[in-house]
């Protein structure tokens, strides 16, 4: 009962001194305000980022091999993998042939940068592959409109073509565009199917693509292309035998002597995934150095206000004191006080980090991305207890120096 | 049972290098329901003796029993405890928040006793009126008049039912008009049985009570009783 009562006495006493210090107050949360905010911004963007590109890897399928030149995510220098072999069209027919683990396997060549028209519209850095029928399930993409690639559209070399959302919405935005032609490489293509939308990573618009039948792409694009050879395994589970046995079977394909180092690549999304998490536990590191920095900065600053505010207030302590606070009472008035002050910048922090993400998700959207900078209650959560609990800390010496103080001395003071 | 028993109590304060002797050995026993004076040019010790009675501060020897209890000896929060619930000041400067408004100011003790807040009010409220401050509880201090200003401070002195009422120099912030309203309110409070302690260098003070101890150099010089203790005209007692 006394503590409740207490709590209730030093709540009103945090508000009327807060209140009566409005500008003091107000440039005292500036610190922590800005920790409040750089912390919920950066949150919210890992948060977004993640998701997006979660989403956008998961497209790749956690169960599909790409065995390639180059390795994904590396660092090493380029040029060790550019002088490798080309992988051949035979190599994927051997390796078709021989493989057990795989549910299904096709080749796959591919140019970034390619230019498509219609009519009078080009749309320019388009992401243009070869598949074939199984590129669909491997690829784990699905069709909105029409259908996808044919065993005939490839058997036959027909000129057809699928096309990205984006890029069928960039020529087609009232019309159907199943049936009509579009020019790649000045060669017209008819549209057969159209792509359901993927969204966009880092910069990279899967939806800005256009796929034909593998045929075609050597027959109008390259004529001897560099393939890289998708591999889909039986399950998920099984993952690395399919990569043990396509590893195994591909060096006796290029013919590797024993104890020389691959000539290919095996790529899978978890190196993406993988080089991502690094980039997000650096990016989070970051924003927690520069949080924990600002919330120091504005933990001195609060600290710095109450010493001033307990300075002030001694007669005050005093006449408390006299009356009958306990220790416990005067700690808990300079605690709520400080812990008020910071949980209000918390408040600010958070109000204005709120309309930023929310702007920045809208332009994001607006560039066709599925980057969706959500401001989860979680992060709010947290960002106002964060600020509370730095008041609390930074507050404690002098609430504490308060709540010792003599009662003789302080009353005698003015 | 006395209700203050006070023996051989000093003080002794270190300033620097130097041992300031406040109080030398004081013994003296209250009795429940005393109108007292304590008398005292400044730095006889007498404002040392009033935070010792009024359990703001310990004695460096000496014992203190105040109600049967061994308060020289306490801690920190024991001694909190004992101020709120033993003791009413009145202080010369009033001591006021000056944010809180009167009935505000009269709730202090009360929530430091964790009294809920609907009885709490109550009991301030009905304080003030008594002290004839019925139309005033939601005036600050500094909407107040000084008398008015010393009733407040009587009023939370009393709210909390304490043994003693424990006032030092009550009246010599006030006009003497004012002081004398004050101390025929403190008569007033006499004659229902509260125990008052007024700490005071005035003769003009000291003479409204029926009992005057004088302290010189830390010690009791006298310690008088005043047969004929001089009573206020009784038509002041209402603003």
């Amino acid at each position: 009962m006394t503590l409740q009562s207490e709590l209730g006495e030093s709540a009103r006493i945090a508000v009327a001194a807060i209140r009566a210090n409005k500008l003091r107050s107000g440039l005292t949360t500036l610190g922590v305000v800005i920790g409040i905010l750089a912390a919920t911004l950066l949150g919210t963007m890992i948060n977004g980022m993640g998701e997006a590109f979660t989403r956008s890897v998961s497209s790749l399928g956690s169960d599909v091999l790409f065995i390639g030149r180059f390795p994904w995510m590396s660092f090493e220098d380029y040029r060790i993998y550019r002088n490798r072999r080309d992988i051949t069209f035979a190599q994927y027919r051997e390796l078709e042939s021989r493989m057990t683990t795989a549910a299904a396997i096709a080749p796959q060549c591919e140019i970034h940068q390619s230019s498509v028209t219609y009519e009078r519209r080009r749309a320019k850095g388009v992401w243009l592959l070869g598949n074939t029928p199984e590129s669909l399930i491997i690829r784990g993409l699905t069709v909105a409109q029409g259908r996808w690639i044919s065993a005939s559209d490839v058997s036959s070399g027909r000129p057809v073509c699928v096309l990205g959302s984006y890029l069928a919405e960039s020529f087609f935005p009232n019309d159907n565009p199943v049936g009509k032609k579009v020019r790649i490489n000045d060669t017209p293509y008819e549209v057969v199917g159209v792509l359901d939308k993927m969204g966009s990573t880092l910069g990279w618009n899967q939806d800005n693509q256009a796929v034909i039948p593998i045929s075609r792409f050597q027959d109008d694009i390259q004529r001897r292309p560099d393939y890289v050879i998708t591999v889909k395994a039986l399950s998920p589970e099984t993952v690395s035998e399919t990569l043990e046995e396509a590893r195994s079977l591909f060096r006796s394909i290029r013919k590797i002597e024993p104890g020389r180092p691959d000539d290919f690549a095996i790529n899978q999304q978890e190196a993406i995934t993988k080089f991502f998490d690094g980039f997000k536990a650096v990016l989070g590191s970051f924003g927690f150095f520069v949080t924990g920095l600002s919330l120091f900065v504005g933990g001195i600053g609060i600290m710095n206000i109450l010493f001033v505010s307990v300075t002030e207030r001694t007669k005050e302590i005093g006449i408390r004191k006299a009356l009958g606070a306990k220790r416990r009472s005067i700690l808990m008035q300079f605690l709520m006080e400080a812990a008020g002050i910071t949980f209000l910048a918390g408040l600010i922090g958070v109000g204005i980090a709120w309309p930023i993400s929310w702007k920045i998700g809208e332009i994001a959207r607006a560039n066709g991305s599925v980057f969706e900078a959500r401001m989860s209650w979680w992060i709010v959560a947290l960002a106002l207890f964060v600020s509370a609990a730095t008041g609390m800390v930074a507050g404690f010496i002098p609430a504490w120096r308060a709540s010792r103080m003599n009662p003789v001395d302080a009353l005698r003071s003015e | 049972m006395s209700l203050i028993r006070i023996q051989n109590l000093a003080r002794r304060y270190v300033m620097g290098t130097e041992t300031v002797h406040a109080l030398r050995g004081v013994s003296v026993q209250i009795e429940r329901g005393e109108y007292l004076a304590i008398m005292g040019p400044s730095g006889s010790g007498k404002s040392t003796l009033m935070n010792l009675l009024g359990c703001l501060d310990t004695p460096s020897e000496g014992s203190y029993e105040l109600n049967g209890k061994d308060v020289a000896r306490m801690s920190d929060n024991e001694l909190a405890d004992i101020r709120n619930r033993e003791i009413g000041f009145v202080f010369q400067s009033f001591n006021l928040l000056a944010r809180a408004d009167a009935l505000h100011n009269v709730e202090l003790p009360l929530i430091y006793a964790g009294v809920p807040p609907k009885e709490r009010r109550e009991r301030a409220r009905q304080t003030l009126v008594n002290v004839g401050l019925g139309d005033r509880m939601h005036h600050r201090p500094n909407e107040l008049s000084g008398g008015q200003r010393q009733r407040v401070a009587i009023a939370r002195a009393l709210v909390n039912s304490p043994s003693i009422i424990l006032a030092d120099e009550p009246t010599g912030n006030l006009d003497s008009k004012t002081g004398v309203e004050i101390l025929s309110l403190f008569e007033e409070l006499s004659r229902r049985g509260n125990t008052i302690i007024v700490v005071t260098h005035e003769e003009e003070v000291a003479l409204h009570a029926r009992r005057v101890i004088r302290i010189r150099d830390g010690l009791i010089a006298a310690d008088e009783t005043n047969p004929h203790p001089r009573a206020v005209v009784a038509s002041v007692s209402a603003p």
